[in-house]
């Protein structure tokens, strides 16, 4: 099955992070991604930008309305995604918990909606 | 009250209330043969001492109390909802026959026949270790499945089906004969040191959901031990776990990063924790039969054994792992006779050792396989592929303390040769 790894953390936390949180945090985050890519369940993963380069776009009556920001003021942000191929949700959240992001923030874990032919 | 003392208070009647409370689960379940209407039927009054308890004190009969609780609380209307009429009539009857036994003596003790019934084969060997952290200490679903890595609905749904199996199938409680109790022992065993083991693995204990599970563990294996003194595993199981957690403060600096067992400081292990371990091994082995959890209990006596010695026997450490792989062989084990040869013999014969382990499937994905290939490739000087396996173990581990630790050792590959 396919799953998104959404991952949730405080940019502004993650901004006045000392230079070298952020250089460990990347160097995890090469690591994690490797080993997703080794074990064979790595389909596609990014990081977004921060949330203040964020526009959001939403029709209503006809009328488009365009945004400056993000959908919602949260405390966390969704900074960066991971979709994984997983036997089952339990590997899925297996492969969450060893997320770089798990241990600053959240990660959440939600299952593709398949197409069924 | 200061805030170490209510603590103190705190743990001592949450410790009470789930004596308790495992104790009358134990007793209604085993008479019932039905785990969830018992617990249906405690529930109530668990939680009203898991609240109280820590401010009024620990009454002077706790399953009393409970039992007096669950009693106001109508038992009855919450049994009407959930199950037939005739278990609630029987539920009625033997709740009276408790309050009357208990006026003058001691509840029997029917948990041991609760934790064969919840590692009973018919059971799902995954389920066997949740099911007796929620019955015999009523942990709810969502800090178990924290623990365990699921979700809370799933681990929710697991329970309640092992549940409906124990009382549909019609799983007895009692301690097995003699000739199936070897096998059906293990597996209360193995339940155990699961829960254990998953509390050992958050060493910092900074999931403030899941609670320590290590010390759990433990409990669980001072109640077998207790209950069954001439079975030497049991008493194995329960040394074993001491020795382990003897060490859990040696485990990090006091910054927080993680500290490998060769480098740690031996004041901080607890000295009286690894002698009552090493008393418990030797009336086992008294007992003239080993098994595995003895032998794990052995390779923990012997690592321990430097604080007396200072230095590590890693031929006896090898010995023993050869003699585990035998009786009960795993990819965990084989990494560990892999280091231990590499320490006993060499680096390149331990390294040799992980080789042929390669063809497992299973170890692609399991850090500890990659972090001893790093370590041993990188005393190799075989730097670019030690890098590599470096990157593997730190992309799969869990714990961010391990994590840094890998990723300084990865980040000084080289400097020994090049200084």
């Amino acid at each position: 099955m396919r799953y998104m790894l959404l991952i949730y953390g405080n940019e502004a936390g993650m901004a006045a992070a000392p230079a070298d949180a952020v250089t460990q945090m990347s160097s995890a985050y090469v690591s994690y991604t490797e080993a997703l890519k080794k074990s064979g369940a790595w389909l596609a993963g990014d990081r977004l930008k921060p949330t203040q380069s964020a526009t959001s776009v939403r029709i209503t009556d006809g009328k488009t309305n365009v945004l400056d920001g993000p959908y919602a003021d949260t405390k966390e942000q969704l900074a960066g995604f991971y979709m994984i191929e997983a036997e089952d949700v339990d590997a899925a959240i297996a492969w969450a918990a060893r997320c770089p992001g798990a241990s600053t923030g959240t990660v959440e874990v939600r299952p593709i909606w398949e197409l069924t032919m | 009250m200061t805030g170490q003392e209510s603590d103190t208070a705190r743990a001592a009647a949450e410790a009470t209330a789930r004596q308790s409370y495992g104790k009358l689960v134990a007793y209604l379940a085993a008479r019932m043969r039905d785990v969830a209407g018992a617990e249906d039927a405690l529930a109530d009054a668990f939680a009203a001492a898991l609240e109280r308890w820590p401010q009024t004190g620990v009454p002077g009969k706790p399953e009393a109390w409970l039992l007096a609780v669950a009693r106001r609380r109508r038992v009855d209307a919450i049994r009407r909802r959930l199950t037939s009429e005739a278990s609630r009539d029987h539920l009625r009857l033997i709740a009276e026959e408790m309050e009357a036994r208990m006026t003058d003596e001691d509840l029997p003790d029917e948990r041991l026949r609760l934790m064969f019934a919840c590692a009973h084969p018919a059971i799902e060997a995954g389920v066997r270790a949740p099911l007796i952290l929620q019955t015999i200490l009523g942990f709810d679903a969502a800090t178990i499945a924290s623990a365990f890595l699921v979700s809370p609905a799933t681990m929710g749904q697991r329970l309640v089906r092992a549940k409906a199996r124990i009382r549909e199938t019609g799983i007895p409680f009692r301690v097995p004969e003699r000739a199936e109790l070897g096998e059906r022992l293990d597996a209360v065993l193995e339940a155990i040191y699961a829960a254990f083991a998953e509390g050992w693995s958050d060493p910092a204990g900074t999931e403030t959901r899941s609670r320590n599970l290590a010390t759990e563990g433990i409990w669980l294996g001072r109640l077998v031990a207790s209950l069954m003194p001439d079975e030497p595993e049991a008493l194995g199981l329960l040394a074993l776990m001491l020795f382990a957690e003897a060490r859990r403060a040696a485990r990090r600096n006091a910054v927080g990063d993680y500290v490998p067992l060769a480098e740690q400081e031996l004041v901080l292990w607890d000295g009286a924790m690894i002698d009552e371990a090493e008393t418990l091994l030797r009336r086992a082995a008294a007992k003239g039969v080993v098994a595995r959890y003895q032998l794990e209990a052995a390779l923990q006596s012997a690592h321990t054994a430097r604080r007396l010695t200072g230095r590590t026997d890693w031929i006896a450490i090898k010995h023993l792992y050869d003699a585990l792989s035998v009786i009960a062989g795993s990819p965990v084990v084989s990494i560990n006779r892999a280091v231990a040869i590499a320490e006993a013999d060499s680096a390149a014969a331990g390294l040799s050792a992980l080789d042929e382990l390669g063809g497992d499937k299973r170890l692609a994905d399991y850090q500890p396989y990659w972090a001893a290939r790093a370590g041993l490739l990188a005393r190799l000087g075989k730097t670019p592929e030690a890098a590599a396996a470096y990157d593997r173990a730190i992309g799969l581990e869990r714990d961010p303390a391990v994590r840094r630790f890998l990723q300084e050792r990865r980040a000084g590959l080289g400097r020994a040769e090049k200084a």
